[in-house]
């Protein structure tokens, strides 16, 4: 197990009270396999991101029972440790290639350092591995781009440099959070094609974190669905998309259009909206939008098997036969 | 040619909107070495939008949707061409009388709502400009509209901060609504939102299309969106459109090779058919946009 996430709890101090971002949190990543956590805005999932790579924002506090990648406790990291760690064996992308690229500085510059700030290798040496990884992300005529500021850059250009970086101290993870959602589809499908081809080439473990089922579809080993600070549901991806099980799961992939659903009808939508997540909410986070909704779901629920490995936090598991939601729920 | 003929629009009906060769240039930015060259944003496109059609326009970043988009609205005058509203040529006529019978909705709900106004206010903000009836009248109609978009009553007096994005959407819809405009034009309207929140707003949609016999023009990146959404569908690409056609006919068979690199480039749910390659060489894109386009009305 490459990474090992056990019992995590974030919390946010904001203006309204204690915000509980994630609650309870757990999952583990082996070497080589794609984990994508998916859910909407507000649900936990960039603020998981964030804390994996210790960024995570002055007003949060973090616990966890577990927290370990390879053998490092990352509770225990030191700062100097921590920044070692990002960027090193531990990759990130973001949504917005120009937040992680410096403004002011070359392409050559920015990717050189980074290599240079984890490894004692010369300036030549490290400018020729920025030529390769741009090469290796499908840059043309990188010597060239290696003098240019990302300004100079399509957004398309500058995310797959932002990639190229991530993979210049050749890591073991890299995290995305939303990386091509910014961009427009085709140069989506080019990037995301790309980085299924980098993880599978080098072996990378990959966590992709998205609202997007129909990409988690494409590219996850495994799914972790989050809703209001919680894990709901949690299952290899073949298993997660032959039997989609907890009532928002099912929800949110219905109300995408698709095939098969008549054009110009309503599409099922999940109602309402996601409550606050200041204050304790007693019971399920998903009860007052839940067609399922019973006397049970008004107490606290575990995230419980279902079915071999197949994990889910719903309080009418136990009405569940093996075909999914009965009707007369 | 006989199922061309078929799709193209009823040429007995009235076209509420009729785009004719319309070409924009942005001017080139002025250095101290002279003027760059301009840019064509929208390359000598034309179509018309009957009454009751909601037409779809997809496409990249820069394949010129929006600025058509803007041109459509009055918003900008074409450098070639011209709009006919109703047959009237829309540089004729004023902001007003344009804005009775076209109104529009933006992708970013908060950017578009003072967010000092309360919701009533904002909803009413349009008559108020025009100085259309009273106070009381404008109240009225407001909290009459906030109904109709599907929003509880007391949010009448909150402001957007107070309001999640899609409650923000609706209060544009609300707003631009107030004056029962024909044609409402969508730019992006669901991507700023939650994917279930998505769901509910596009169901407004269509359910006030019935109702008022509403007449949309969406403009998307999204295709499953459009797919959806849609009667006609156009598809641009660096300024041109490469293909109109029905969304039925468009759908079932895609004529343009860029409409089938757009379609396929949408990743719907489907395990284990990966991330398809678009080979999207230079030479494929410079054969794509030398391709004949492929228009049905």
């Amino acid at each position: 197990m490459l990474l090992d996430v056990q019992d995590m709890n974030v919390h946010i101090k904001t203006e309204e009270g204690d915000l509980h971002a994630v609650q309870n949190l757990s999952f583990s990543v082996d070497q080589g396999e794609t984990l994508c956590i998916v859910g909407e805005s507000g649900c936990g999932k960039s603020i998981t991101a964030l804390s994996l790579m210790g960024l995570l924002p002055k007003a949060a506090r973090r616990s966890a029972t577990t927290l370990r990648f390879d053998t490092l406790d990352l509770q225990r990291l030191s700062s100097s440790e921590a920044r070692a760690l990002r960027g090193g064996r531990m990759g990130m992308i973001f949504q917005e290639p120009m937040t992680a690229l410096n403004p002011v500085l070359t392409v050559g510059r920015q990717m050189t350092d980074v290599l240079r700030a984890h490894r004692k290798v010369s300036r030549k040496a490290a400018e020729a591995r920025a030529i390769e990884m741009l090469e290796r992300v499908g840059i043309g005529n990188a010597a060239h781009r290696l003098k240019q500021y990302p300004h100079e850059l399509s957004g398309g250009l500058r995310q797959r440099v932002v990639i190229a970086m991530a993979l210049m101290s050749e890591p073991e993870v890299i995290i995305a959070d939303e990386p091509t959602t910014a961009l427009d589809v085709t140069i989506q499908a080019e990037l995301l094609r790309l980085l299924a081809d980098l993880q599978k080439s080098m072996g990378l473990a990959l966590i992709m974190i998205t609202h997007d089922l129909g990409l988690v579809s494409r590219i996850a080993d495994r799914v972790l669905v989050m809703y209001a600070g919680q894990a709901i549901e949690y299952a290899p991806a073949r298993e997660f998309f032959a039997r989609p099980t907890h009532p928002y799961t099912k929800g949110l992939l219905d109300s995408v259009p698709h095939d098969g659903q008549p054009r110009m009808e309503p599409l099922p939508a999940i109602p309402g909206t996601v409550p606050s997540l200041v204050g304790e909410i007693p019971g399920c986070h998903f009860r007052d939008r839940c067609l399922y909704a019973a006397e049970a779901c008004g107490t606290r629920q575990p995230l419980a098997p279902w079915r071999p490995d197949h994990l889910v936090r719903c309080g009418r598991l136990a009405d569940l036969d093996a075909n999914g939601w009965r009707k007369t729920a | 040619m006989t199922d061309a003929a078929q799709t193209r629009p009823d040429p007995q009906q009235d076209p509420v909107l009729d785009i004719r060769g319309v070409t924009h240039d942005f001017a080139g930015r002025r250095s101290m070495f002279g003027r760059q060259p301009s840019i064509r944003a929208v390359d000598d496109v034309s179509f018309r939008i009957d009454k009751g059609d909601v037409l779809g326009i997809v496409g990249e970043s820069g394949s010129g949707k929006t600025t058509l988009s803007k041109i459509m609205l009055g918003l900008i005058r074409p450098s070639q061409g011209e709009v006919l509203l109703h047959g009237k040529p829309v540089a004729d006529l004023g902001r007003a009388e344009i804005a009775r019978h076209v109104q529009f909705i933006f992708q970013d709900p908060y950017s578009s709502l003072n967010p000092r106004h309360r919701v009533g206010a904002l909803i009413a903000q349009p008559m108020a400009l025009r100085g259309i009836g009273t106070a009381a009248e404008r109240e009225a109609r407001a909290r009459e509209m906030l109904d109709v978009v599907g929003l509880p009553a007391r949010m009448f007096d909150a402001y957007p901060n107070q309001m999640s994005g899609g409650q923000r959407q609706r209060v544009a819809i609300a707003r631009a609504l107030t004056r029962r405009p024909e044609i409402l034009i969508c730019d992006e309207p669901t991507s700023a939102l939650d994917v279930s929140i998505q769901a509910q707003v596009l169901n407004l949609l269509l359910e006030l299309r019935k109702e008022f016999g509403l007449t949309y023009v969406i403009v998307s990146h999204n295709i499953s969106v459009i797919r959806h959404m849609t009667t006609r569908v156009g598809v641009m690409y660096l300024g041109r459109m490469v293909e109109m056609n029905r969304a039925e006919a468009l759908f079932a068979r895609a004529e343009h090779p860029y409409t089938q690199v757009l379609l396929d480039s949408a990743l719907s749910v489907a395990p284990d058919a990966g991330i398809p390659d678009l080979q999207l060489t230079p030479e494929f894109r410079e054969q794509l946009r030398r391709h004949p386009a492929a228009l049905h009305g």
